[in-house]
């Protein structure tokens, strides 16, 4: 099993149809497949252990990735924003690797070990250069395909591995074989060492959707390439959604009428923000991803039509699915458990636990699966009775005043709710009494004069149970969050320690 | 037959990889499907020589055996003599 099937298979089927567009070349599915496998020459010759990118999107992280997969080398797509010191931490990891990408800094963080080094354009280059005196393209059964440093958003990342056997399944599994109509192209603007950066380019190309590659995301750059390649379909954390929206509502006049499916997920939506969009966009099908770098990507999704029943209901159970991310892919199974491993029905709140071929759960330190292969996910939700899935934050996010468990999104919500709120956060913070107890931070809008802490107080106690209620409060300019929008909530939590 | 192998018609261009197997021996063209392709092609039986599509998956009856076309062929599958079938697609909304 080898993942290098998908662009072969789509290579094979129409060579020169359009697979990529980036920085105005547009890559056939031939060329792509050429280049690929010119790749995987130069790599072989190389010796390296890892492939990695130090890199923005482009060409070659395809080229990167499939060209890895041909050579049976893991592909190791690295964040290029880390801090000169935590980079150079990760590349002591991969040693030796072939690096694509910004040789200069490998050269400069660590100038002894010997990295095989290229530049961009030289990699391309090369990599087309050598498909003709590449072998065949028939490929081992390789093991490890991808190997992603976590982003350590609670302690030091760990090196997520994704094996063949977990990241075609997922695809085979999900994506129908050359289902896009000619025209459908996809905007890609997920950073290449994210877990949905690397499931774009499998997904697109399985399906045969043109990839339109946005290098790094800017809203003004995706409304512009969305407009200029027709992009029927795109990818999004919510808070480039948010960022696109923000220029849509300042006035940015850009024709979107190509779109037809925008797809969400790697964060919280707010709600506020999904049922803006829905408006604003009333002939697009929405879709909310789940999944977990060491999942392959999505093992749960509320789907268009769902999104859109969820927008018209009155029922406040359907309504309440907008805030959820629907039902498990039926090539998965999910589950609910309490702390000592039980269990838990309809309603009641746990930690995911999900099982299935795309599950990895393993890092290269140790593999997180149990006897029977489920993956604890760290994340706590709820399955309702008609079996969607709610996230409530982290397991080690959830609150826990005087043995009850409290989710810190529910205490956000009712915040946010409120005009002058222009983002919040709720956290633990210690408390004598209860052990722990409710502490929030939140940041003003523009010009706008936050409430007092008995407005916010009463505002809370008014819509949610009383052990709630902030303890403590703090009012800040911006709240800490990492590249990709995650909250950085032990920050906040840090905050309330000093 | 192990998920994730792959077989290859001894008469045509096609390959099918394995999403789920059982112990049986799959037919492309009229004859046994193999690992390797042997050096001399033999001859399509007219009987099966409906063909296969690149990205579609083949179930038997039962439904134990499930093929995925890797390559297409001139061929067409079975097993025992008995045509597979063309397995209805169920789409899923992209979420990448």
């Amino acid at each position: 099993m080898n993942i290098s099937l998908i662009l072969q298979m789509a290579a094979d089927a129409e060579p020169d149809r359009i697979g990529l567009v980036c920085d105005g070349r547009r890559w056939s599915y031939g060329a792509l497949w050429r280049a690929a496998l010119g790749a995987a020459n130069s790599i072989s010759n190389s010796g390296c252990s890892h492939v990695a990118l130090l890199d923005e999107s482009s060409e070659a992280s395809a080229i990167a990735l499939f060209g890895a997969a041909i050579a049976g080398i893991p592909y190791v797509p690295l964040n290029y924003r880390l801090a000169d010191a935590d980079l150079a931490a990760l590349l002591k990891r991969i040693v030796p690797a072939y690096i694509i990408g910004d040789a200069e800094r490998v050269a400069r963080l660590n100038p002894e070990s010997g990295y095989h080094t290229t530049g961009r354009a030289t990699f391309v280059a090369e990599a087309e250069r050598l498909a003709d005196s590449a072998a065949s393209g028939e490929e081992d059964d390789a093991d490890i395909a991808v190997q992603l440093f976590t982003s350590g958003t609670t302690a030091a990342p760990k090196a997520a591995l994704l094996r063949h056997a977990n990241l075609l399944p997922y695809i085979l599994g999900t994506v129908e074989f050359a289902s896009a109509a000619p025209e459908e192209a996809g905007l890609v603007s997920v950073p290449p060492y994210h877990i949905a950066g690397i499931a774009a380019l499998l997904s697109s190309i399985y399906s045969m959707r043109r990839i339109v590659m946005l290098p790094a995301f800017d809203p003004d750059a995706w409304l512009a390439l969305a407009s200029s390649e027709r992009a029927t379909h795109a990818f999004v954390v919510p808070t480039m959604l948010a960022r696109i929206i923000a220029r849509m509502d300042a006035g940015a006049k850009v024709d979107l009428s190509s779109m037809q499916a925008i797809a969400y997920g790697g964060g919280r939506m707010p709600p506020e923000l999904i049922e803006h969009a829905l408006e604003l966009f009333p002939d697009v099908g929405f879709t909310n991803a789940y999944g977990l770098t060491e999942t392959s990507s999505t093992i749960a999704l509320l789907g268009p039509e769902e999104h859109r029943a969820a927008q018209r209901a009155t029922d406040p159970n359907v309504r309440a699915r907008l805030s959820s991310v629907g039902k498990p892919l039926p090539t998965v199974q999910i589950e609910i458990r309490d702390e000592e491993g039980h269990g838990l029905s309809a309603g009641q709140c746990g930690e995911i636990y999900v099982r299935g071929d795309q599950v990895s759960g393993e890092y290269k330190e140790r593999k997180a699966l149990d006897k029977d292969g489920w993956f604890p996910t760290r994340d706590a939700g709820w399955i309702d009775a008609d079996g969607y899935l709610f996230l409530a934050g982290r397991t080690d996010d959830v609150i826990v005043r005087g043995g009850e468990n409290m989710s810190p999104g529910e205490i956000e919500d009712v915040l946010m709710t409120h005009p002058a709120i222009a983002d919040a956060a709720a956290v633990g913070v210690p408390s004598v009494e209860w052990g722990e107890a409710v502490g929030i931070a939140i940041v003003a809008k523009p010009d706008q004069a936050l409430p007092s802490d008995d407005e916010l107080r009463a505002l809370i106690r008014n819509r949610l149970r009383s052990s709630r209620v902030p303890e403590r409060i703090a009012r800040l300019d911006a709240l800490p969050y990492n590249e990709m929008g995650k909250l950085l909530r032990r920050e906040v939590r840090a905050l309330f320690r000093s | 037959m192990k998920p994730g192998t792959k077989l290859k018609s001894a008469v045509c261009d096609t390959e099918v990889m394995v999403i789920r197997g059982a112990t049986i021996v799959v037919e492309c063209g009229g004859s046994p499907m193999v690992e390797e392709k042997p050096a001399q092609r033999g001859t399509i039986h007219p009987a099966f020589a409906a063909g296969t599509k690149i990205g579609k998956r083949y179930v038997d009856a039962a439904g134990t055996v499930e093929l995925l076309c890797v390559k297409a062929g001139q061929g067409s599958l079975s097993i025992a003599g008995a045509a597979l079938q063309l397995k209805d697609a169920k789409p899923l909304p992209s979420s990448d």
